[in-house]
């Protein structure tokens, strides 16, 4: 029923569905956590903001363990090759998840404004590190990073840290931040007490317009000023997974996709229409302001996805060596079991997730703060 | 490929450390978890106060060791690919499979019900909360299943075959990975001593409360929850020991053998041997004190399979040397002439003992231009560290064996209401508190430092697993570890003993003064 073509393509779906649902669900998380000491002013408003995420970031947050773990068994060799070669920044990412739930948990045990104000900062720091290092890493996919393999496939990376710091890499994390920021400000309207919503809403509309001026820029020079990877001579998808299989050209645009396919044009105007739905409604109708935020990152993930699209990781270092849908999957059987996995587990997910934001619903006003009733 | 052997040095250092770490919280969660669940229970189906301020009061701890177990485990979820990227893409296929999994059905699971746990008491009926505490329970020990599956799998590969094209293992079974018998052996041992954790850190600190003469029926009924859970516990750490796992395969036997410092096979039932100085250099155990069949009956349930000794294990594993490389050669083969039949159908043949000529790669480039001398040398590196895998071993057994004892009689006392009667019995339960800790990780240490030289038995020896870092990378992740895992324990340690200290009294949770008040309503102040 599933040949091979089918499932590396369901699971290319999969992997920028787990994605997009990581920066839907934990993305307004990290916002609320960055904007924490902008946005709440006293003890009493953090205490707000806070309780807005408190009983649900750590569910969230599962979804980016998920991806991982997925990736790690629907594709081993791109699990391999991106987290061993962006070593460094991904151990800094690490650490953001490693401090953010101490952060949360050990914030509030012991009553002292300096004790507060370090697992604040923690907070922070772990809310921007992620939001801009995911954007930086998403800015390198297109300008390729600089690994090869040998015949046993075992990688090697020529590069450090800070090669990761191209400017068109920083303006992907600046798309990242303002995007997340965006996020989590329509969240805290939608969610905090009606005072700290006022403020949130208005600087969503700030973050807003950061995100549509810096997404359009980040097209823009893709468009005109970064060498697009493809697959050289016939493409073989159902082939072997070995990524030393095929040629690769650089040089090409990285919209030949879109031109090919004209409807993924539909994806960067999703996000620039969620934009514009921000600054509308996030003043007016909160829900909406949110649901606008949310389109906006479905929007952008899915344009990033299209353009790379069939490549996963581009290799700058030797071009044959680039990870593709076609080439750097796990063998058919182990696609389909996890494919199965996925449809039972899925729907449960969705399906006790949402229960456990119906429980915990409803405005937390300043009031709820001062008769606090959780254990937690 | 040459690799730079302080990277595998490093990563190793890196890993065991991680993990060791993060173990410290997994047991008690695993096993705190099962008593709040049975503590509500008792609450829903009595309608008694107390029993709700319990799950309260050791939900606050067990919320605490949470959050360190979560921050943890996550490290260990992405360590597979930074550190050890060519396990990774070697594996990933088998390898990945449960770790996905694990988060599909479990760790979401007890991730998105933790915060309602803590935070629904008054948004959700009895029942309900119940059903939450219930299924964060099952979550956590889900979680514990599907991680002891993956890494059984690195003990006793199974169901999975090598592909030359993509260079790595494949799934050809996966109910075999499922259902590996040392999957099970390995998961019914491991929650079930952390059951021994929850239950030792249950009864230490309301031992402690009893010797000061504070929260005294609370601490009576956690206790009477610890002392029966953990007996349970205690005699399935021990009845259900994993060592039905060992006999399965050669590396689980060699981790045997070295446990029991049994150099030369013995025959059939073999003896334990209760102490001894085990001299790697000569080969022998100095000072035996041997009980006679005790090993040879846990180690086979039989009384006439031999357990081989070490140095036949390093002959046989000569042999599989052999057959490694002709597989290696035909892979070579292959590579050059994908159509050569006869390359094909030798790889075939040896392709199970491929991982044995890998070894050679640690003394010869080209496993093909091995001396006998150098097969010697990968034969020797088979044998694990016997005299650390002989003396944790032994540590953990007594360790184990004292449980038994310690909850057996905590039960008795507990069954004839004397729990806070002899002072000297309350001052033990309270000093016990760190040995399951010290039992589980010795446990461990004798799995996975025993597994070595192998990251996956027969098949992908540790050090050609690593990633293609320098030195200089995994010593700034390494530094940033042991300085942040530090400062954390530190922290939590301090956090954990003043929730203790400050107890149930202080926090404002018992005694229950008014039944019919909305519980918390007198614990805003202390606990929000």
């Amino acid at each position: 029923m599933f040949d091979t073509t089918t499932l590396r393509l369901i699971w290319w779906a999969l992997l920028g569905i787990l994605f997009i649902a990581f920066a839907l669900m934990d993305g307004f998380d990290f916002g609320v956590a960055a904007l924490l000491r902008i946005l709440g002013r006293d003890e009493q408003e953090r205490h707000v903001l806070l309780q807005t995420i408190e009983p649900t970031w750590e569910g969230n947050q599962v979804w980016f363990v998920l991806a991982g773990g997925a990736t790690f068994a629907a594709w081993p060799t791109l699990y391999a090759t991106a987290f061993s070669g962006l070593y460094l920044a991904l151990a800094l990412v690490l650490l953001a998840f490693i401090l953010r739930p101490v952060g949360f948990n050990f914030r509030d045990k012991v009553h002292d404004a300096r004790w507060r104000a370090v697992w604040d900062s923690v907070l922070i720091f772990s809310g921007v590190v992620v939001m801009l290092i995911s954007g930086v890493a998403f800015g390198n996919l297109f300008l390729g990073v600089p690994f090869r393999f040998d015949d046993d496939l075992r990688m090697t990376w020529q590069g450090s840290f800070f090669d990761l710091l191209h400017p068109y890499a920083i303006l992907a994390g600046l798309v990242s931040v303002a995007m997340l920021l965006t996020h989590g400000a329509c969240w805290v309207a939608y969610r905090a007490d009606i005072t700290i919503a006022q403020r949130a809403a208005r600087i969503a509309r700030w973050t807003a317009l950061t995100y549509a001026i810096t997404f359009v820029a980040a097209g823009i020079w893709l468009g005109y000023g970064i060498p697009g990877f493809a697959i050289a001579g016939p493409v073989t998808t159902d082939g072997v997974a070995n990524p030393l299989f095929k040629q690769v050209t650089v040089g090409s645009s990285w919209f030949a996709s879109y031109m090919l396919y004209p409807w993924f044009w539909a994806a960067p105007v999703m996000g620039l229409l969620g934009a514009i739905g921000v600054q509308w409604t996030v003043g007016k109708h909160s829900l909406t302001g949110f649901l606008c935020s949310s389109l906006m990152i479905v929007g952008t993930i899915l344009a990033a996805g299209f353009a790379l699209f069939p490549f996963l990781l581009p290799s700058s270092l030797d071009p044959r060596s680039s990870l593709t849908v076609w080439d750097a999957s796990s063998s058919h059987g182990t696609l389909l079991l996890m494919l199965g996995a996925v449809i039972v587990f899925l729907p449960l997910i969705i399906l006790y997730t949402s229960w456990v934001y119906r429980v915990m619903r409803g405005r937390v006003t300043l009031e709820d703060v001062q008769h606090s009733h959780n254990t937690y | 490929m040459i690799i730079d052997s302080d990277v595998v040095t490093l990563s190793r250092l890196q890993f065991a450390l991680t993990a060791l770490y993060h173990f410290l919280f997994v047991p008690l969660t695993l096993g705190l978890v099962w008593m709040l669940a049975i503590m509500e229970s008792v609450y829903v189906m009595t309608g008694h106060e107390v029993w709700k301020r319990m799950v309260q009061f050791w939900g606050v701890l067990f919320g605490i060791n949470f959050a360190m177990g979560v921050a943890t485990g996550i490290t260990m979820e992405f360590q597979f690919g930074m550190n050890w990227a060519y396990y990774a893409h070697y594996v990933g296929d088998v390898f990945g499979t449960p770790l996905a999994i694990e988060g599909l059905m479990a760790f979401f699971l007890e991730s998105t019900l933790v915060g309602v746990f803590f935070m629904g008491w008054h948004r959700l009926s009895r029942v309900k909360h119940l059903l939450v505490t219930w299924f964060l329970a099952l979550g956590t020990n889900f979680s514990a299943l599907w991680i002891l599956i993956a890494n059984a799998w690195m003990q006793h590969p199974v169901g999975a075959k090598f592909n030359p094209q993509t260079m790595r293992m494949e799934v050809t079974n996966f109910s075999d990975v499922l259902f590996n018998p040392v999957a099970q052996a390995k998961f019914v041992h491991t929650v079930s001593a952390g059951y021994v954790v929850g239950s030792m850190f249950v009864l230490s600190i309301s031992a402690w409360y009893l010797l000061r003469g504070r929260n005294v029926d609370f601490a009576k009924r956690s206790m009477t929850v610890a002392a029966s859970f953990g007996l349970a516990a205690a005699l399935s750490v021990v009845v259900l020991g994993d060592e039905s796992g060992y006999a399965v395969s050669e590396n689980q036997k060699m981790k045997m053998a070295a446990i029991e410092a049994m150099w030369e096979t013995e025959p059939p039932p073999a003896s334990f041997t209760l102490f001894g100085i085990p001299d790697v250099q000569n080969r022998t155990t100095h000072f035996a004190l041997h009980v006679p069949w005790v090993m040879g009956v846990i180690g086979t349930r039989s009384l006439d399979t031999p357990i081989p000794g070490i140095n036949n294990l390093v002959a046989d594993t000569k042999g599989k040397i052999t057959d490694g490389i002709q597989a290696y050669d035909a892979l070579l083969t292959l590579r050059k002439n994908p159509g050569d039949a006869q390359a094909q159908s030798t790889l075939t043949k040896y392709d199970d003992d491929m991982g044995y000529a890998l070894l050679l790669k640690r003394y010869v480039d080209d496993p093909r231009q091995a001396t006998p001398d150098d097969i010697q040398k990968a034969a020797d590196s088979t044998i694990p560290n016997v005299p650390v895998l002989f003396w944790a071993f032994r540590i953990m057994v007594a360790c184990g064996l004292y449980f038994i004892a310690l909850f057996a009689y905590s039960f008795w006392l507990a069954s004839k209401r004397k729990l806070d009667s002899y002072r000297w019995y309350l001052r033990l339960a309270l000093y016990s508190l760190p040995l399951p800790w010290l039992a589980a990780e010795l446990g461990w240490i004798v799995a996975e430092y025993g597994r070595q030289p192998w990251a996956i038995e027969g098949i992908l020896p540790t050090a050609l697993g690593v990633s293609s870092l320098t030195a200089g990378q995994v010593w700034t992740s390494l530094g940033g570890f042991v300085f942040f895992y530090t400062a954390l324990a530190v922290v939590d340690a301090v956090l954990m003993a003043k929730y203790a200290r400050k107890g149930p009294d202080e926090l404002g949770l018992w005694p229950v003064r008014d039944a019919k008040a909305p519980s918390g309503a007198n614990t805003a102040g202390a606990l929000s």
